[in-house]
């Protein structure tokens, strides 16, 4: 057996390094008059089981170069997979041609020099771990077999386990130079429970940075058997308004349509139902929501931005009230406002406030809807309306009466933040967003 | 004509790193141990540009390339990948022996003889990146962007994105399939923001194929995109919030076929059911739909979005009928799952790139049109939706529910077309929906061009398509109980 050995990281880093510089000279010399270069890596092992049986087993290893250039206030931009000094230099050349032709904008640039980071802290991401694949192959079939131990779960769509490092170089013509790296492992798995047209399918999975801190591989499996078995018998239910509680799991997909709205391009495009809005109270006065930038061990940790921008700790959302953007340098300019160092998403966001247990949160909302997963695009932006596909379970009396299938659940996503009456202490960490489960007063449901 | 293309292929892909097809054979025949059933090795060089406008100003464009060779070795069910970035030897045997770490080590296996595919090719092998000068890109947009302001006084933002894939590809597998492909994509996106008494609402179109840029300069075909994302916004500037409930549901034609490819079309790709997680499984020859249903996916279409030479595994595409007058045809194969059913490959092994594995994938999916006049079928309606543009879908192919967004809808009442509604989302079961359709039209139209589909974390460009149709009772999703 092949074993998966861990790249030298230092190695790796100053080879970064060493082309970054390159590529900032090419620029120069070929007359960028500013100009960031980001060289990353990343390599990985997944195994994937099925029914007992091994179904793929993937080696991955990527390297990439993105440049962005500037010629005056214009801006082009290229990347390369390919890292030979020619191909290099044909991808500089090609940003360099796109600058010669796009237009001039005043807000084209690299972040302002005084706001790159300076202080590059531990945030105890690097956690590597020889896996072999026969390792890997071990761990997914214990994974899928203790799922499959739960006799009404009928089938599988596989378990997998996968191991990852990657390390990244950033650097700008401010004299920049940023360096990040990290690990993460993950498993999972899919199960099918029931026979023809009543099957179901549910899933779970855990992602961290360190092996240590995954959950036991078979609890994974268990879980996934546990949701796939508790949807059996799901039913419509007739067309209502009622309150809908959102499992953590898919909570977390409602703040994300929160950052969305409050982030630089759909603000300056005049494309978000919450423009203009900085100041004023969007969520209950019990809530904030707060970005961990140095969250040790975080999906999203870093101590820069994509532009070398410093992150900070803050909160987007306090006591309610909206107190910040997500702004990268370019839509910052757009809004006469200061970059929030988002450039490249949300660096860890959690919801925060009172907490109570799910089954207080059910018992409390008395009758309605627990939400545990919802499908399709039905979100606008632009005007906030929200109507996605649902499945969950119907409450009744303060306790889960039914699964539900093949419903709606539909209102304003201004109205859904205002309407927020509880925050779950489920709080799921497995992503850069993080909630526990969210009640929201009413909604629409549509059925038959 | 294909010999061609796998000249251009071999100067493209093997040529630099000193490759030829003996060292092909070399790799696979290292790659075949005793217990490899299958292996192939996957070239692949891809350049692609992006250029954008927001707020009147082309304020960037980026390019990318990618390139490198993806090896699988498969024993039984079990595949082995990896894949490199370089396409030199060493790093092809290094990839080799880690894909074949899948099966027991043994001897080097037998590989067959070339066995060239000669398939007429569907599109130009052309660089669309090179079609037009850098500089017209930029006048393209701007121009775009004047036309769309010059509409309607309320367009108050135009975004306008124009893009171009020129991909290479050769594919050689140890059963003694050589086949290379040059497959040019553009397309153009136009999205628009109008905005009337405080309110924002959004349209959008946009078209493309397997051609250069000039197909969308031709007679001005931009206008079309350009025409039709402001009508939208205009629409649903005037419109109510959306319906709840369940209620008959006219589609238009066109776009909206992507009801198709949610509802029915991931069910019936072949490695769900090889696994027995569709809700297709097992069910070929039965009754799946209503009569008068027949879906097609046919990647032989020249220039069209979905369309392809041969799939990424070498296989000519072909015409599959998958639902013939409400009976279940056929699944859509790949290789390896066509070997573990016992059928033949149907030219539907898809991958996003070198870096990923090849699965059943669709392409070009439509329903064939039926005998109803629309104007008809809207009539046969006293109360429902007439949906006619989407924002997109999604399905779990295993309970087959799948819901997709509507973008432009409106109330049917008494037979007639009235107001629009924003919001809907129509939410149903796939088996279901289909045996409900009780009226096809006779005005087939496939999509411009746009189509994006995502399967386990892979994105491929496909097609859709349909007739005006009817479904009985589907529930939809507004926020009016």
């Amino acid at each position: 057996m092949v074993t998966q050995g861990v790249p030298d990281r230092d190695q790796e880093l100053a080879a970064m390094r060493v082309l970054v510089d390159e590529v900032l000279e090419v620029a120069a010399t070929g007359g960028a008059d500013a100009a960031e270069v980001s060289a990353s890596m990343h390599s990985g092992l997944s195994a994937t089981v099925r029914l007992g049986e091994v179904e793929t087993l993937e080696h991955h290893r990527d390297r990439g170069v993105a440049v962005t250039v500037f010629i005056g206030r214009s801006r082009g931009h290229a990347t390369s997979a390919d890292l030979q000094a020619d191909s290099i230099r044909r991808c500089v050349s090609r940003a360099l041609d796109i600058a010669r032709f796009t237009q001039e904008d005043r807000c084209n640039g690299l972040a302002d020099p005084g706001r790159l980071a300076t202080h590059f802290p531990d945030l105890d991401l690097w956690h590597p771990r020889a896996m072999n694949p026969e390792e890997a192959i071990q761990r997914a079939l214990a994974c899928e077999s203790a799922g499959l131990e739960d006799a009404r779960v009928t089938n599988s769509e596989g378990a997998s386990v996968s191991a990852h490092v990657g390390a990244a170089v950033y650097g700008n013509s401010h004299g920049f130079r940023g360096e990040s790296s990290g690990t993460r492992y993950d498993q999972s798995c899919v199960l099918v429970a029931g026979q023809g047209g009543g099957m179901q399918r549910d899933y779970w999975y855990d992602s961290r940075r360190a092996f240590e801190d995954l959950e036991a591989v078979e609890l994974t499996g268990r879980k996934a058997a546990e949701r796939a078995v508790r949807r059996l018998e799901s039913r419509k239910i007739a067309t209502c308004e009622v309150p809908v509680l959102f499992a953590p799991e898919v909570a977390r997909s409602l703040v994300g349509h929160f950052v969305g709205a409050v982030s630089g391009r759909a603000l300056y495009q005049n494309a978000s139902f919450l423009k203009d809005t900085l100041g004023e109270r969007l969520f209950p006065g019990w809530l904030s929501i707060r970005e961990l930038p140095f969250l040790p061990r975080g999906p999203g940790s870093t101590a820069f931005d994509a532009e070398g921008v410093a992150t900070r700790e803050r909160d987007l959302i306090d006591h309610g009230v909206l107190t910040g953007y997500v702004l990268a340098s370019y839509a910052a300019r757009r809004l006469g406002l200061e970059t929030t160092g988002n450039a490249g998403g949300i660096h860890n966001l959690r919801v925060r406030g009172d907490v109570q247990a799910q089954a207080d949160l059910i018992r409390q909302m008395g009758r309605g809807l627990l939400v545990t997963e919802v499908m399709g695009q039905g979100v606008n932006l632009i005007t906030g309306d929200y109507s996605r596909g649902a499945c969950g379970f119907w409450i009744e009396d303060g306790a889960i009466s039914h699964p539900v299938e093949e419903v709606t659940v539909a209102g304003n996503l201004r109205d859904m933040f205002a309407t927020i009456q509880a925050l779950g202490d489920d709080l799921d960490q497995r992503g850069a967003i993080q909630s526990g489960s969210l009640l929201i007063g009413r909604m629409t449901v549509a059925g038959a | 004509m294909s010999s061609d293309r796998l000249k251009i292929a071999e100067q493209q892909l093997l040529a630099p790193g000193g490759l030829d097809q003996n060292d092909l054979s070399r790799v696979l025949a290292h790659l075949m141990g005793a217990s490899v059933d299958a292996g192939d090795l996957y070239f692949q060089n891809s350049a692609r540009e992006v250029w954008a406008l927001e707020d009147g100003l082309v304020r960037t464009a980026t390019h990318a390339v990618e390139q490198g060779v993806g090896i699988r070795a498969i024993s039984g069910e079990k595949t082995g990948f990896a894949y490199a970035d370089e396409i030199l030897m060493p790093a092809l045997l290094q990839a080799s022996s880690a894909a074949r770490a899948i099966a027991r080590r043994g001897q080097e296996g037998a590989v067959a003889a070339w066995r060239r595919q000669e398939t007429q090719p569907l599109y130009e092998a052309g660089d669309p990146l090179e079609s037009l000068a850098a500089g017209d890109k930029v006048d393209l947009l701007r121009q775009i962007d004047t036309y769309a302001r010059s509409l309607d006084p309320r367009v108050s933002q135009v975004l306008v994105n124009l893009a171009a894939t020129h991909d290479t590809i050769l594919v050689a597998a140890a059963d003694g399939a050589l086949a290379a492909d040059v497959r040019p994509l553009v397309r153009l996106s136009v999205t628009v923001i109008a905005e009337q008494a405080g309110r924002r609402e959004q349209g959008s179109d946009g078209g493309g194929g397997r051609f250069g840029y000039g197909e969308l300069m031709r007679d001005n075909a931009w206008q079309r995109f350009a025409d039709e994302a402001v009508r939208q916004a205009l629409v649903n500037l005037e419109a109510d919030n959306a319906p709840a409930g369940s209620m008959p549901v006219v589609l238009g034609p066109g776009w909206p076929g992507v009801l198709l490819h949610e509802a029915v079309g991931h069910g019936l790709e072949g490695d769900f059911n090889r696994k027995g997680t569709s809700a297709f499984t097992g069910r070929i020859g039965e009754q799946v739909a209503a009569p008068g249903v027949t879906v097609v996916d046919d990647g032989t279409l020249p220039d069209r979005r979905g369309s392809l030479t041969v799939d990424d595994e070498g296989t000519p595409t072909g015409r599959t009928v998958l639902i013939e007058n409400g009976i279940l045809r056929a699944y859509m194969q790949d290789k390896l799952n066509a070997r573990l059913m016992n059928m033949e490959p149907t030219g539907n092994g898809r991958r996003e790139s070198f870096a990923h594995l090849p699965m059943p994938r669709m392409t070009n999916t439509f329903m064939m049109p039926g005998a109803y006049d629309p104007a008809e079928i809207i009539a046969s309606v006293r109360k429902g939706l007439y949906a006619v543009n989407f924002a997109g879908g999604q399905v779990d192919i295993t309970s087959g529910r799948f819901v997709f967004s509507a973008s432009e809808a409106y109330l049917i009442e008494d037979g007639k077309v009235t107001r629009p509604v924003r919001g809907a989302t129509l939410i149903g079961n796939g088996p279901e929906a289909m045996t409900r359709v009780s009226m096809v039209g006779s005005d087939l139209q496939l999509d411009g061009g746009i189509g994006v589909c995502g399967k386990d974390g892979q994105s491929v460009p496909v097609g859709v398509g349909q007739p005006t149709l009817k479904l009985d009772e589907l529930t939809v999703g507004g926020t009016r109980a």
